[in-house]
């Protein structure tokens, strides 16, 4: 099934957690804060949360800033 | 020392985090300054770079971390922001940033104040970033900001104090911090700030861009102590005036 990430369209299987995800992509899940379809999740949902068809999810990390 | 809400810093620079050309550059400017409390931006993931991750060079444990709500355009964006930074786990300090104008990057006074309100009911330790406007700033403090912080001049121009005579009168209304925020260009703009009695000043660019940043910054955090050093020890008058500074008596012998 496919998910939307970042504004890239991603296929996924149909049990894959957020936290699953998230390490997919390489990213550390500890220092990644998501948002999904416009629904802040807290860092405590991450390993339950299974993500579903046509979920809109941004991935959202520090930068350097001023 | 100086105390913003419930915390307490011996170094009364801040430090930004952008434009810095390398982690590790960035890492050893934040030794050298001194700073306790960095700020840092929220952005987008990039998918394709996944390893560019800055928590793998700040500690945590070593700095407040301040994220700032910088791209937000209005009070809504702003909370959004605040929120995601909230989720990240950085705690409820936040430098609140509404800048709609991406010219000249000033802050829009109505949403920011709007944004404080909404953030300090949600329990955020709100330090909002000002033009250098008095009244906004008393505005600001009754809304329960813990900090003023107005501009010296627009975010990366280098340009100095050049909102002086507005931050001195938000310095002497003050009940809150005052922190000079943007546009410091040099030590001396930074000393300058402290000489009329800045609590404290955040730097970034003119740190970052310094062709040796490490020492720049520790040119900044001396400049920032002699400044409060001379605002403490007391600045004499400005006068239009000459007032001889050896004694005008004595000289009858060199007189015909």
């Amino acid at each position: 099934m496919k998910i939307t990430c970042n504004g890239e369209t991603k296929e996924i299987t149909s049990d894959t957690t957020l936290v699953s995800f998230i390490r997919d992509m390489k990213l550390n899940p500890d220092t990644v804060v998501a948002e999904c379809d416009g629904r802040i999740i807290q860092r405590a949902e991450y390993d339950t949360l299974i993500l579903q068809e046509g979920n809109v999810l941004e991935l959202i990390r520090f930068v350097g800033g001023g | 020392m100086l105390k913003i809400a419930d915390k307490t810093f011996r170094s009364r620079l801040f430090l930004g985090t952008g434009k810095f050309s390398s982690a590790e550059t960035l890492q050893k400017t934040i030794e050298a300054s001194g700073s306790e409390m960095i700020t840092v931006a929220l952005r987008r993931v990039d998918l394709n770079d996944p390893a560019d991750d800055i928590m793998n060079v700040l500690d945590r444990e070593k700095y407040l971390f301040l994220p700032n709500t910088s791209g937000a355009r209005d009070a809504k964006e702003a909370v959004r922001l605040a929120k995601l930074a909230r989720a990240a786990g950085s705690g409820d300090w936040l430098k609140l940033e509404v800048t709609p104008d991406p010219r000249t990057l000033l802050p829009d006074p109505v949403e920011t104040l709007k944004a404080t309100e909404e953030l300090v009911q949600e329990g955020f330790i709100v330090l909002p970033y000002i033009n250098a406007d008095p009244i906004l700033a008393l505005r600001l403090q009754d809304a329960g900001a813990a900090a003023v912080m107005p501009l010296g001049a627009p975010i990366g121009t280098n340009l100095g104090l050049i909102t002086k005579f507005q931050v001195e009168i938000i310095i002497d209304q003050a009940r809150v911090p005052v922190v000079v925020d943007a546009g410091l260009g040099s030590p001396s703009d930074a000393a300058l700030a402290m000489e009329i009695g800045a609590d404290a000043v955040l730097v970034n660019t003119a740190i970052s861009i310094a062709g040796d940043p490490p020492k720049m910054a520790a040119a900044f955090a001396r400049a920032v102590e002699a400044g409060r050093d001379a605002f403490e020890a007391g600045l004499g008058k400005k006068s239009t005036e000459a007032s001889a500074s050896s004694p005008v008596t004595g000289l009858d012998f060199i007189k015909d």
